[in-house]
């Protein structure tokens, strides 16, 4: 079930001034964040946020495309880089 | 036999049951139809007039997406998930439950027969 529109989208307070202080400086810095959890809003399109994914900060260059989903979901939290296969194995 | 939203040719069943032959129109929605057109639902399909045919085509083109728009509309929804990198889109990529079920066991119907290679290119 998704959120009530009455409360609006969820974004971290600190996040939220952070984007819109560099936006009215008009620079070109990286916010970094822990905020996973935060939507991604129209104000954020064009920066680029470096996301916490539980082990370094992913830096996600924020498009238009990407209002509404949360920072999360463009930080991966999990490496997997595939199981060896068994010609792989035979060259070892 | 008749021709509704491009290639559909239903037979002589119920309309309520022959409109869900056409891609984006399932039971709910063939009933809305009928509502709406006014056609009585447990006519046949062979049985309906002209001028009702005319009427449900002219309902489902304008206010449904159905067959061919439709399935290119959630190629592109896919498709943007996809570019914009996010989690949902990984999973689309590789083949995988895009909606968190398990992949330790099951999964067959995303993932394919068992042991076949995936031939799907990473990330």
């Amino acid at each position: 079930m998704p959120r009530s529109i009455k409360k609006g989208v969820y974004i971290d307070e600190k996040l939220l001034t952070k984007v819109m202080t560099i936006r009215k400086a008009e620079k070109r810095e990286v916010i970094k964040t822990w905020s996973r959890r935060s939507t991604v809003i129209p104000e954020m399109v064009g920066l680029t946020l470096a996301v916490h994914n539980g082990k370094k900060f992913i830096p996600v260059f924020i498009t238009e495309n990407m209002v509404g989903h949360k920072l999360g979901e463009f930080a991966e939290t999990r490496t997997y880089k595939g199981h060896t296969s068994k010609d792989s194995k035979g060259k070892k | 036999m008749a021709r509704i939203a491009g290639v559909e040719i239903s037979n002589n069943k119920r309309v309520e049951i022959g409109l869900t032959y056409i891609f984006g129109i399932g039971r709910p929605k063939s009933k809305e139809i009928l509502n709406e057109t006014k056609i009585d639902l447990n006519k046949k399909i062979k049985d309906l007039s002209a001028d009702e045919l005319g009427r449900i085509r002219k309902h489902i083109e304008s206010s449904e997406m159905v067959e061919g728009d439709l399935r290119k509309r959630i190629n592109q929804d896919i498709k943007r998930l996809m570019d914009i990198n996010s989690y949902r889109g990984r999973r689309h990529k590789r083949g995988l439950p895009v909606r968190g079920q398990r992949t330790k066991t099951n999964a067959r119907t995303r993932k394919g027969p068992r042991g076949a290679m995936i031939k799907k290119k990473r990330v």
